[in-house]
């Protein structure tokens, strides 16, 4: 007998992607664990469109006249707040999920651009530390490798609540790629899965984090500022408790955000998109006077200046980019292409992060591989991709008239969905319908 | 700045005292920061948070009276002492150098520390030992639940008894526990006490000027059965 085309008819419920799906978890038992961010297709920024000036409105000439992109970050308390040149940051990300070069490439591409870089799960190495002159440390649920000299050598301290790929979860290192000097970093046995804690060990609430943060700034006599970041959920009431807890800067990663190694059903089911998260952390701050006085650093799936330039003119300070970054290193690149296949996947659709099998050198710790990335062509690509962001930025920020990327505001957009425009709280493109907001 | 004064003691090493009512928190500690050697007396401590923490030197510092949260914090090299009782989170994250608390101590002692040596006279609360990294804490009395939690390296002493959960998810740490034991954690066994553990544990108890005999102590460390996830164990999580 043969097929019958008209019988094909696939399930919209149990699409292939489902049944595979279904297959895997019988054969294997657990649950897939995976590198990156949420595949699934997500309201964002691409809803939103810029209203360029015309009539009302004069745009500033390209090339000629100036549009500013600086940004200061930490001037509610600390006496050394960080001045970058750029309103974009690169992310943190461990050594250990990531390898030595990637981090370097990282820090020296941030240093060139005048943006910082920030360390992850694992502690600070000796290399990034070098290579970025503005480096941001992380204070994690873990704790692996923190300690008060690094502290007091950090520009800048960020507290993780939680992380956009996973709030409410830990971090997760596979054995393999737990050589001796990431083990020796994390106190812990060479080859075992680690599983970093979800909760800070030493504190649970706000007012115990508030207590946490005053002990940070004894510790560094007040000098740097501290970060507090969370995964985008109730971004309401994060923003203002953080605010509360002391912040000098906030940072709301929406669930776009990637991570090394983490359950997919954490990161595609958990958190908020990034573009709803801008507009409630912006509307937190001004409900509480704090907006432009704790500043606001949004990540979570920026791949572009357009993304950017739309979180600035929604009301965040800065951008920070993880994923995009990566990719700039060449994540997903068509190169080494058996070793993909090698990984049972393709380039394009890889997230084998977790394996330490990277087959373009950066999400391992295998020699071999990791010699694919040279610090200086890794710093090459991510100062490149960063200035054309920059480019892209300051092109619409003229666009609208602006002299300063900073001065870009909701007025200059409109939304392309309905979904969109009740997230963002601005018009539906055509119309002056904010869904929810003045019906 | 108050009522600080300053005053000359043996030999002429230099005795600094804070008085906590009206001296604030923050001026005795960028005087610690600032020390690279001394004795510092903190009266009136009153329970306020984050007292001497962040101290990078072989200083000695003694604490007239109850603190509050993190005192101690992240302490590298210094000595300090707390007559009364300790907040949460005392000595945090410890490097090295010795924290004595001669009353009881709150939540989360020794948290995440990676080095030196914390002394409890008295009693600890719940999460004693938290995530510690390598730190010695010796507790002469007991401790509450969910001590030595994922507890890395170090060792763990308890004179009296253990709560419930003790070393839950534990990896290399060694809990030696003189009383009773609740329930222990997911992954955490009772091991051999080996003559070379009494010996270990004997020098320890020596070096922190805690009396008792090593021999009556029990000790405790993981079955490393957790160390790689297998669904077949993923109810004793
Ligand atoms: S190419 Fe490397 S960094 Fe990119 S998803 Fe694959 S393993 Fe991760």
């Amino acid at each position: 007998m043969t097929t019958d085309n008209k019988s094909l008819r696939p399930s919209a419920t149990f699409s292939q992607h489902v049944l595979d799906e279904i297959h895997r978890a019988a054969d294997e038992g657990i649950y897939e664990i995976r590198g990156f961010g949420a595949k699934r297709p997500l309201p964002n920024f691409d809803d939103l469109v810029f209203l360029g000036a015309s009539m009302s409105r004069y745009p500033l000439e390209g090339y000629r006249e100036k549009c500013a992109t600086d940004v200061v970050l930490g001037t509610r308390y600390a006496k050394k707040p960080i001045e970058l040149k750029i309103p974009i940051t690169i992310a943190g990300m461990s050594f250990g999920a990531l390898g030595a070069n990637a981090k370097e490439s990282l820090g020296r591409a941030a240093t060139a651009m005048g943006t910082s870089t920030t360390t992850g799960d694992g502690g600070m190495t000796e290399e990034e530390r070098q290579a970025s002159k503005t480096l941001i440390y992380q204070v994690l649920p873990s704790r692996y490798g923190l300690n008060p000299d690094d502290v007091r050598r950090a520009d800048a301290l960020e507290v993780v609540v939680g992380q956009g790929a996973k709030p409410g979860g830990g971090g997760m290192l596979l054995g393999h790629k737990i050589t001796a000097r990431v083990a020796e970093m994390r106190d812990l046995p060479e080859d075992i899965d680690q599983r970093s804690a979800c909760r800070h060990p030493d504190w649970t609430g706000p007012d115990d984090l508030k207590i946490k943060i005053q002990e940070l700034r004894e510790i560094t006599d007040w000098q740097i500022p501290i970060f507090i970041k969370v995964g985008a959920t109730r971004v309401s009431y994060d923003v203002a408790l953080a605010v509360k807890a002391g912040a000098d800067v906030i940072v709301v990663d929406g669930m776009q955000g990637g991570t090394a190694a983490t359950q997919d059903v954490f990161i595609e089911h958990v958190g908020i998109p990034t573009l709803p998260a801008v507009r409630m952390a912006v509307d937190a701050l001004q409900e509480l006077g704090m907006h432009r006085k704790v500043q606001l650093i949004i990540s979570g799936g920026i791949r572009s200046g357009a993304d950017a330039a739309k979180a600035l003119a929604l009301g965040a300070d800065a951008v920070s980019i993880g994923s995009a970054a990566m990719v700039a290193l060449g994540c997903n690149r068509a190169v080494f292409i058996e070793d993909y296949a090698a990984l049972g996947t393709a380039p394009g659709y890889c997230h084998h992060c977790h394996t330490g099998r990277c087959p373009v050198g950066i999400t391992t710790q295998d020699p071999q591989l990791e010699a694919r990335l040279q610090p200086e062509q890794g710093a090459r690509w991510v100062r490149n991709y960063l200035s054309t962001m920059v480019l892209e930025i300051q092109t619409l920020a003229r666009a609208c008239g602006k002299s300063h990327v900073l001065n870009l505001e909701p007025e200059d957009l409109v939304a392309l969905t309905v979904e969109a425009a009740a997230m963002a709280k601005v018009p539906l493109a055509g119309t002056d319908w904010i869904p929810g907001s003045n019906e | 700045m108050g009522t600080r004064t300053c005053h000359r003691v043996y030999l002429g090493s230099l005795m600094t005292t804070f008085d906590l009512n009206t001296d604030s928190v923050r001026a005795l500690n960028q005087s610690l920061h600032d020390a690279s050697s001394g004795h510092t007396s903190v009266t009136k401590p009153g329970g306020q948070h984050c007292i001497a923490c962040g101290i990078d030197a072989a200083l000695e510092v003694s604490i007239d009276g109850h603190v509050g949260y993190y005192c101690a914090g992240m302490n590298q090299e210094a000595h300090i002492t707390i007559t009364g009782n300790a907040g949460p989170g005392v000595a945090e994250n410890i490097m090295s150098g010795t924290v004595r608390v001669k009353g009881n101590a709150s939540q989360y002692a020794g948290a995440s520390g990676h080095g030196g040596t914390l002394i409890i006279e008295g009693d600890a609360s719940s999460r004693c030992g938290i995530s510690m990294k390598g730190v010695d804490i010796v507790v002469a009395g007991s401790v509450g639940h969910m001590s030595a939690f994922m507890a890395q390296k170090g060792r763990l002493v308890i004179c009296g008894d253990a709560g419930d959960f003790l070393g839950d998810s534990i990896y290399e740490a060694c809990i030696y526990v003189r009383g009773a034991v609740g329930e222990l954690g997911a992954d955490c066994i009772e091991k051999e006490m080996t003559d070379q553990h009494v010996q270990d544990l004997t020098q320890l108890l020596a070096a922190t000027g805690i009396d008792a005999a090593a021999d009556e102590f029990r000790r405790y460390g993981s079955a490393r059965k957790l160390y790689h996830f297998d669904i077949d164990h993923a109810n004793d999580y």
